[in-house]
């Protein structure tokens, strides 16, 4: 059961980086491909009925994490505490930039909340990766079950008081900024035509090298810092199959983009992310929270919610699910298409 | 007290009453919207359809305010209270995580359609996806309020042998019967809100001569249902809250009324502070025989005072709940009193020229997020010294690696970050109130940079 649970929130979480995932990258590119007014509306027009939509999958997944592994979410909410505050910090400086920008007619103050939005969004990708990159190297729990990280310690030797920041999970982070400032900047050139789809496929052409390079280095990089990330490809085959996913995607996206079908790229990029994730969840399992000293790692066994609980969250989760996928599916077909000039907010 | 339990009680006490400035109001108008939608559909009147509109952009703003300042709410469970996750998490992690499947993507994806897409939807499609989003949000706050209640009068849980909470009954966790009352009374505060507040704006359009038509549909939704729901806040739901409380948490009731002694016939305490020390209260302007009467429906039964508890299951801040809760009641007597003679005029057709009850309406505003704020610091404050009730103290729930310095780092932050937030706020709904109702579509933004 608390194996099931995992594979959920490991699902969930998926979902909310493909998902905020494009209008974060979005977000990124916005300033450099995005230059007059007209454009810009044209960008935050085709995020803009999904974007709020999409961050519910961040907090619908935080919160059946928390039902799931209660013990978890405890230990890690407070030992990433300072990371998470910025974040939260982020995400607030980012939806008032995006619902600002809407409002307010002086273009000083358009400037400005551009500027808020981009950044924040950067910023957001960059620390979401480096979150990644600090649950895969593992963090210093001790007895207690709980673990306090500082911004940063070392930064170039991975001790047993690590940090937040050191070379291993900044490297995590560029590498979450590149895949998505791709990902979003395929989601523009698919939404928006002329000028400013061109520009937002050419920054996915460019992105396409560096992400290669990137992904290479960090696979190479995680299996240096923490080797044991390979027993269960040793134990279970199909484990194979993750990587045939994450390189077949990027020859995808490498052939598709430059020929005009950023649909399929977009799709591409949607299985790279999923690859990515689904790999990382596959090495990690069935440690939920890693520690520096191996021994007391948190486990899917020693965090999970009473299984009376676990059994009955499953009938309202697979209902609730059901319904969210619906309105899903159904709200991005009402805004398929082209973003249409004089569409937007009323 | 311990300086890092202060400061992560001020944290989340801060973060969520600023959180629930926003909520209460989208919460009210999500209904008064539907309402305003109905009768545009079955009327076919474009008026109320731009009225809709125009409450939708006020909507809007707050639900984004809304969303960004509760994503910290989640969060912190997990980063300031770690102790009180691992031991209540395995009981009310089913509704945090029920709120975001249930509410959160209903009311978030039909958000995006009810303000992006009336033009791709048709008239019953769009009025559908308002009451989606008013479904979602009033889904959303009974997850919230049954958490709560969990925490004021647990059920439906086992120990188990680690020393955790575990869920042993679904439904009688999630229908716990404390939920019930407090739902009706929060929602019903939610609904004040919404209803003075597009009262106070048509009022405020009527005085100014402006919006004249907008405006009177405005007063007159306001009215009725402030009218209706000021009364429903009084009886049943306030009466059985009460009834609750005085069941339950007998010492809940004998701070929040500043009854220092036990006794018959005690008297309600109209106004009058309370003196910690003597036991007593100062210049007490008091009903005799009324608390007993309110409580157990008899002038002369025994009520218990505070010197019947035991010292250190006192709530620990009992001046700041006996004024919470005093302000509460006081305003919710008021509110009646605005609503009753607005609705008396409204029937007989003055209110619109009568100048005096428009500014009373106007200026009424801002008191139903007081009385909402202090109703919820009642509840919450009245809780003390507990996290949850009997079970859990609120000295042990705090995170201990989190120290007093890294909480201060961060409240600090988020009282900066804060106030930037509301004057945004402010200008903005000024913006929005200065443009007023009216259009079929506003000049869309795309077209209107286009003229430039």
């Amino acid at each position: 059961m608390a194996s099931l649970w995992y594979w959920i929130v490991a699902v969930m979480v998926t979902a909310y980086v493909v998902l905020d995932g494009f209008d974060l990258g979005a977000g990124a590119i916005y300033l450099a491909v995005a230059r007059t007014d007209e454009e810009r509306r044209r960008v935050l027009a085709s995020i803009g009925p999904v974007w709020d939509g999409n961050e519910v999958w961040l907090l619908a997944a935080g919160g059946t994490l928390y039902f799931a592994f209660p013990q978890l979410y405890a230990s890690s909410f407070s030992g990433f505490y300072l990371p998470l505050m910025m974040v939260l910090w982020l995400l607030i400086l980012r939806g008032i930039g995006i619902e600002f920008r809407a409002h307010v007619r002086n273009p000083v103050w358009q400037k400005f909340f551009d500027a808020v939005f981009s950044i924040s969004s950067i910023l957001l990708a960059v620390f979401f990766g480096a979150a990644l990159g600090n649950v895969v190297r593992g963090v210093p729990l001790d007895a207690t079950g709980y673990f306090f990280e500082p911004l940063w310690t070392d930064f170039f030797n991975l001790g047993p008081r690590t940090g937040i920041l050191d070379w291993y999970t900044v490297l995590i982070g560029v590498l979450a900024l590149v895949t998505l400032t791709a990902h979003g900047s395929l989601y523009v050139a698919v939404k928006t035509d002329e000028d400013l789809g061109r520009r937002a496929r050419g920054v996915a052409v460019l992105c396409w090298p560096l992400q290669f390079f990137l992904t290479c280095s960090s696979l190479v990089a995680t299996y240096f810092i923490r080797p044991e990330v390979m027993d269960n490809y040793g134990k279970h085959k199909i484990g194979f199959l993750v990587p045939v996913i994450v390189f077949g995607s990027l020859v995808v996206m490498l052939w598709a983009n430059p020929k005009g079908k950023e649909k399929l790229a977009f799709i591409a990029s949607s299985l790279y992310i999923t690859g990515m994730m689904v790999g990382a969840a596959f090495a990690l399992y069935p440690v939920v929270l890693p520690a520096r000293d191996r021994q007391y790692s948190l486990t899917i066994y020693n965090t999970a919610a009473g299984s009376y609980g676990l059994h009955v969250g499953l009938v309202w989760w697979t209902l609730g699910a059901v319904l969210a996928v619906a309105y899903f599916v159904f709200l991005y077909r009402m805004f398929r298409g082209k973003v249409q000039a004089g569409e937007g907010h009323y | 007290m311990d300086s890092a339990l202060l400061i992560h009680r001020l944290h989340f006490a801060f973060t969520i009453t600023f959180h629930y400035l926003f909520p209460q109001l989208t919460m009210g108008l999500a209904l008064l919207i539907v309402v305003l939608k109905t009768i545009a559909l079955r009327r076919n009147d474009p008026v109320y359809n731009q009225a809709a509109r125009f409450w939708a952009k006020i909507f809007g703003v707050n639900f984004v305010l809304g969303v960004v300042t509760g994503i910290p709410m989640e969060f912190q469970f997990g980063t300031n209270w770690s102790h009180f996750s691992r031991f209540a998490g395995g009981v009310i992690g089913q509704t945090l995580a029920m709120e975001g499947m249930f509410a959160f993507f209903l009311e978030s994806a039909f958000l995006g359609l009810f303000l992006y897409g009336e033009k791709r939807l048709s008239p019953r499609a769009h009025w559908l996806s308002a009451v989606a989003v008013f479904v979602g949000s009033w889904l959303s706050g009974y997850f919230i309020v049954a958490t709560d209640a969990f925490m004021q009068y647990p059920v439906g849980y086992v120990m188990a042998p680690d020393g955790s909470l575990q869920l042993s009954s679904f439904w009688a966790f999630v229908l716990n019967p404390w939920a019930r009352w407090q739902y009706a009374h929060t929602m019903v505060g939610a609904a004040i809100t919404g209803a003075f507040v597009m009262a106070s704006v048509g009022a405020f359009y009527l005085l100014a001569n402006k919006f004249h038509e907008h405006a009177r549909i405005f007063v007159k939704t306001g009215v009725i249902a402030g009218c209706l729901f000021s009364i429903l806040q009084v009886y049943p739901t306030g009466d059985g809250q009460g009834r609750l409380v005085a069941t339950y948490q007998p010492t809940t009731l004998a701070a929040m009324e500043g009854l220092f002694q036990s006794q018959r016939g005690a008297p309600l305490v109209i106004m009058g502070q309370p003196n910690e020390r003597q036991g007593k209260i100062d210049n007490a302007l008091e009903v005799p025989g009324m608390l007993s009467m309110l409580t157990y429906k008899r002038w002369n039964a025994h009520v218990q005072g505070l010197d019947d508890f035991p010292r250190q299951d006192w709530p620990d801040n009992i001046p700041l709940l006996y004024y919470s809760y005093h302000i509460m009641v006081g305003l919710g007597t008021i509110f009646i009193a605005i609503m009753v003679v607005s609705a008396f005029l409204l029937y007989r057709d003055r209110l619109y020229h009568a100048k005096w009850m428009l500014w009373i309406l106007l200026l009424a505003a801002p008191f139903p997020y007081i009385a909402n704020t202090a109703g919820w610091m009642t509840a919450e404050l009245g809780r003390q010294p507990w996290l949850v009730y009997g079970l859990m103290r609120t000295a042990d729930g705090y995170s201990k690696t989190v120290s007093a310095g890294n909480g201060m780092f961060t409240l600090l932050g988020f009282m900066g970050l804060y106030t930037v937030l509301g004057i945004l706020f402010l200008f903005l709904i000024r913006r929005e109130l200065e443009a007023g109702p009216g259009g079929e579509h506003e000049p869309s933004t795309l077209q209107s940079a286009e003229a430039k």
